[in-house]
């Protein structure tokens, strides 16, 4: 066990999010077995009371993951100086390789706690809350992804040893290094740029039709663009588009460019992805509520907003990732 | 948009209005802020402090380890090492550790010559040159503590019962503090006859290797070939220095955890503890048209700029602190061990996760806690509050 202030904080941060979620389930459990609309009782208009406050608490613990997704990050990154061998987030996730899992679910739970957000958002915003039984539902699904997730955070830091001698990106995100990360770095680039650009051309076209014609079927097919957009980016981004950024034809990692070094670029590349991706795909997810209750105008209204703010991310994300290849001296002529 | 804007300005005077409860709330609030970002930001600047001194200290020094113990190194390993391929330069080094008795303080003294005179330049006077004896340079915190300055004579008394003089040749600037207060330099040949080191014999020897990637490989060569030392490579001085400041201000947040709680629970108190006036006023917005979702939003708003103010106020504060008051609340805890203690000047760094720590540490918790009294008063009935 290593007590890092960040370590201390997300562990502070787990106990608030898993106890709050706890109570808050319990709540919304309590609320969906009894929930009638058309009652009158005093039994209805006390739960319709504990809505708020389930509401209010679901809002705050989503809002907690988010944010713990990016001290987990920090953390993760600034560890790698105790860790021999490790210069990146790559190398401290090595050490403990429960580690990945805790990123993977970390990741998932960005876009959960996003979904969950905006459904209760939207719900809010009609008298008939007609989401009411889905949302706390998609509760009860959540919440043992919360609690695995939490679990193996607490197990990955407990189970940090710095005598541990780990190996770093140079050698997991290269041709030796096996796996996924091995498979993402050695992707021909040339190939990797065309489905890269040919993506985010789609999925800016798509969009750009989809606010202007406003048809169901545009807005499932710049959902799903979106949501292929994401992999193929984070492709891309381990393929060729962090190369850029280091100035080295062989280093592909995806972490470094947290880095004070490549001035924090990482941050807003993948703020921009995640936005991007997340206000994609929402448009999608909530194109079937908008036949529930008084669910149509709040939603349509609200999807084109979420276009434009898709469209925006997209656009900024991909405006950091051309930078350098436009502006840099550096160049892949002899890898392509 | 409008709408959050004008609950927002009433959630302002509404905090306004109840000046002595809400200043009560923030000043705790600042307080905890102020000892959590003290120690964050104390610790934080040691570490970049220990890298930045760190990062030009050598590459390898090989000590000798005899019963466990750290024991004078032969010179004619010196030989044997530099046959170890990618290995630059090794000289040996004398130094050792004195203990004064008359001003109750330990010096560190080193010998002249080699990395000593190569990385150590802030001096007022002049150095120790090659075969000059019955001379020394003096750091800052000893000069003052003796009163001698340049010029002057400086005692020691030897490890046969001796006294041994030296004219007082230069004095380290104040600049360098961190490095030399508690330094004395002297010339080899001095510093042999004051700790009574046999020839032949040196403290420890400092290896220079070509390549920084094979550190840890000439590491492990020289381990085989000379079973009884110990090389310690800059990396691990590093990460252990890391591992030393995390962990102390990681026991230090532990210890102040106690005080966020407490801090909470106030915090939930205060919030639960409405006054009949506070009900009746939330009785009537909601008699005059307030949902319950606006009232949850005008506490929301009343919880945030607390928050704020409280963060901020505190942040400044533990930052003055510690970059312009040099932190005298928390530095005899997290420092080290010595008697002399340098006056530090840190470096004024802040950067973002500090500050996302300091927030999950404080007003994370604090949002918490006021969630359910604040959903309390939230669905106020107006009718039961209106009529008494």
């Amino acid at each position: 066990m290593i007590l890092h202030p960040g370590i201390i904080a997300l562990f502070i941060g787990s106990f608030i999010a898993v106890s709050v979620l706890l109570y808050g389930s319990f709540l919304g459990f309590r609320i969906l077995r009894r929930w009638d609309r058309q009652e009158s009782s005093e039994e209805q208009l006390s739960l319709e009371r504990r809505t708020y406050l389930v509401s209010t608490m679901m809002k705050y613990v989503f809002w907690l993951e988010i944010l713990s997704a990016l001290l987990f990050i920090l953390t993760v990154d600034s560890l790698h100086t105790i860790f021999t061998g490790a210069m990146c987030a790559t190398g401290s996730l090595n050490a403990n390789p429960v580690g990945w899992k805790v990123l993977y679910l970390k990741i998932s739970m960005i876009f959960l706690s996003g979904v969950w957000i905006t459904m209760n958002d939207i719900d809010q915003r009609t008298e008939d809350l007609p989401l009411l039984r889905l949302k706390y539902g998609l509760l009860f699904f959540i919440l043992p992804v919360v609690v695995a997730e939490r679990y193996l955070e607490a197990r990955y830091f407990l189970g940090l040893n710095p005598e541990i001698i780990t190996s770093c990106c140079g050698s997991l995100f290269s041709e030796e290094g096996g796996g996924l990360p091995s498979t993402l770095s050695t992707l021909p680039i040339r190939p990797t740029m065309v489905v890269f650009f040919s993506t985010v051309a789609a999925v800016i076209i798509i969009g750009l039709l989809s606010v202007s014609l406003r048809r169901a079927w545009l807005r499932y097919l710049f959902s799903a663009a979106s949501v292929i957009l994401f992999p193929v980016s984070l492709a891309a981004v381990v393929s060729f588009i962090s190369l850029y950024f280091y100035e080295v034809p062989t280093h592909h990692c995806p972490f470094d460019i947290l880095q004070a070094e490549y001035h924090y670029i990482g941050y807003p590349l993948y703020v921009s992805l995640f936005g991007g991706s997340f206000f994609g795909m929402i448009v999608g997810i909530t194109e079937p509520l908008r036949r529930l209750g008084s669910l149509d105008p709040v939603v349509g209204k609200a999807q084109q907003r979420w276009t434009v703010t898709a469209l925006v991310l997209v656009a900024v994300f991909t405006m950091i990732s051309l930078w350098p290849m436009l502006f840099s001296s550096f160049t892949l002529k002899g890898y392509l | 948009m409008n709408k959050h804007l004008k609950i927002l300005e009433f959630a302002l005077s509404s905090l306004s209005r109840r000046p002595c409860k809400n200043l009560g709330i923030t000043a705790v609030f600042s307080l905890v802020v102020f000892v959590l970002s003290s120690i964050l930001l104390l610790t934080h600047s040691f570490r970049i402090e220990a890298l930045r001194v760190f990062n030009s200290s050598p590459h390898v020094i090989v000590q000798r380890v005899l019963g466990g113990r750290h024991d004078l190194v032969p010179i004619e390993y010196i030989k044997g090492i530099e046959e170890i391929p990618g290995v630059g330069d090794v000289t040996p080094r004398f130094w050792g550790y004195y203990y004064d008795s008359y001003v109750d303080a330990n010096y560190t003294v080193m010998a002249a010559g080699g990395e000593t005179s190569s990385s150590i330049t802030m001096l007022e006077g002049s150095f120790v040159k090659e075969g000059q004896t019955g001379v020394c340079v003096l750091g800052r915190g000893i000069s003052e503590r003796r009163m001698t300055e340049r010029g002057g004579v400086f005692i020691l008394t030897a490890s046969d019962g001796r006294f041994y003089v030296c004219d007082v040749i230069g004095v380290f600037s104040a600049e360098s503090a961190l490095l030399t207060n508690d330094l004395v330099i002297v010339s080899p040949e001095d510093l042999k006859r004051l700790f009574a080191i046999p020839e032949g014999m040196a403290t420890d020897l400092v290896v220079e290797v070509h390549n920084p990637l094979e550190v840890a490989t000439v590491a492990k060569k020289i381990k085989n070939r000379f079973p009884d030392t110990r090389p310690i490579t800059r990396e691990e001085i590093l990460a252990t220095y890391d591992t030393i400041f995390n962990w102390r201000s990681g026991l230090m947040l532990t210890v102040f955890t106690a005080a966020v709680l407490a801090f909470c629970i106030l915090a939930w108190d205060k919030a639960t503890g409405l006054s009949a006036e506070e009900k009746r006023e939330i009785g009537i917005l909601k008699a005059i048209g307030w949902e319950t979702s606006d009232v949850l939003e005008l506490k929301f708003w009343e919880g945030a700029v607390v928050s704020v103010l409280s963060f901020l106020t505190g942040l400044g504060a533990g930052y003055v602190h510690v970059f312009f008051l040099g932190a005298p609340l928390f530095l005899p805890a997290l420092k080290g061990w010595s008697t002399l203690f340098p006056d530090l000047r840190l470096l004024p760094y802040i950067d973002l996760y500090q500050i996302l720590i300091l927030a999950s540490l404080t007003v994370l918790p604090y949002i918490a806690s006021t969630m359910v009294p604040s959903w309390k008063a939230a669905i106020t009935d107006p009718d039961a509050v209106m009529r008494g």
